[in-house]
């Protein structure tokens, strides 16, 4: 029979590092799905992975065990990809007029005919990122969670350790942010 | 352009389209390269710290203490004003210091 969660855990804590690794194999997957949210490039999604894991193993004995752990380990992991946003909130300027020709083309036939430019296409795949890439750090991941992953406010508060109040009032600004930044893009191309 | 329709839009591709889940070949293995040999306890090995800083004020400040307590006395608490103004006037009251001072 396989060891649980609590086995493995309570045996990292008693010396034996080895258990740790089954513990990266099974929630990776989902580490890795978080953190692609958040960093376009792989190698950025590699470091970000690799730095929840190593906090895990460091703050393992703070795990009380009344919750499960893939929800203290996807708290660590948002915080993480929170720090990440933060840590290149530089880089994030940039132009709409730096489109390529499918995010044109989907941006044209939303404009000539909306009911036409399907979500499902890879265009607007990229244009959300490219979107997304412009918010500053708090309104990436409050739009993120809140709208893309569709999460209440109190579970965002518990994953970004955020009270409920400051949750409401930077979803509150991240949808004006958005709205400033859509107001942008169409001035850009269309004005 | 309704923008209000584009973030919809644009809101719904991202929830169609979930980043994928796939880990790169042997990462836990990675990871265990990286880890130490035992998880460290940061809070614990500071809160250890502490604790021994405490112990070690407490027993310094018994000591100091007892030493005032039980150690007679250098000068007698009444006689500390009177040992007060003989240091501080001693220059004044000593005429042949004043001299040596000028000459110099």
């Amino acid at each position: 029979m396989e060891p649980t969660d609590a086995e493995m855990i309570a045996a990292v804590l008693n010396g034996d590092a080895a258990s740790f690794e089954p513990l990266v194999a099974k929630y990776s997957p989902r580490v890795f799905a978080t953190a692609r949210r958040y960093a376009r490039r792989e190698s950025e999604v590699e470091d970000i992975v690799q730095e929840v894991w190593l906090k895990s193993f460091q703050k393992l004995a703070s795990f009380r065990g009344d919750a499960p752990f893939e929800h203290w380990l996807m708290r660590l992991t948002v915080r993480t990809c929170y720090d990440f946003l933060r840590a290149h909130q530089r880089n994030r300027e940039m132009s709409f007029s730096e489109l390529t020709e499918p995010e044109e083309d989907w941006l044209e036939r939303f404009v000539t005919h909306p009911e036409e430019a399907g979500e499902t296409a890879a265009a607007a795949r990229q244009l959300v990122e490219r979107v997304l890439e412009q918010l500053s750090p708090p309104a990436r991941l409050v739009i993120t969670l809140l709208e893309i992953e569709d999460r209440s406010v109190k579970e965002i508060a518990q994953l970004t350790g955020w009270s409920v109040p400051l949750v409401k009032v930077r979803a509150f600004r991240a949808r004006a942010e958005m709205k400033k930044c859509l107001a942008k893009l169409a001035k850009d191309k269309y004005m | 352009m309704n923008l209000s329709g584009l973030e919809k839009k644009l809101i719904a591709a991202a929830r169609t389209n979930p980043p994928g889940d796939n880990v790169p070949y042997a990462f836990e293995k990675r990871i265990m390269a990286l880890l130490p040999r035992h998880p460290v306890d940061v809070w614990g090995l500071w809160a250890h710290g502490l604790s021994r800083a405490a112990a070690l004020c407490v027993i310094a400040a018994l000591l100091l203490g007892a030493g005032t307590f039980f150690l007679p006395a250098a000068s007698h608490p009444d006689n500390l004003s009177q040992d007060v103004e003989t240091t501080l006037l001693a220059a004044a009251g000593n005429p042949t210091a004043d001299a040596a001072a000028e000459s110099e």
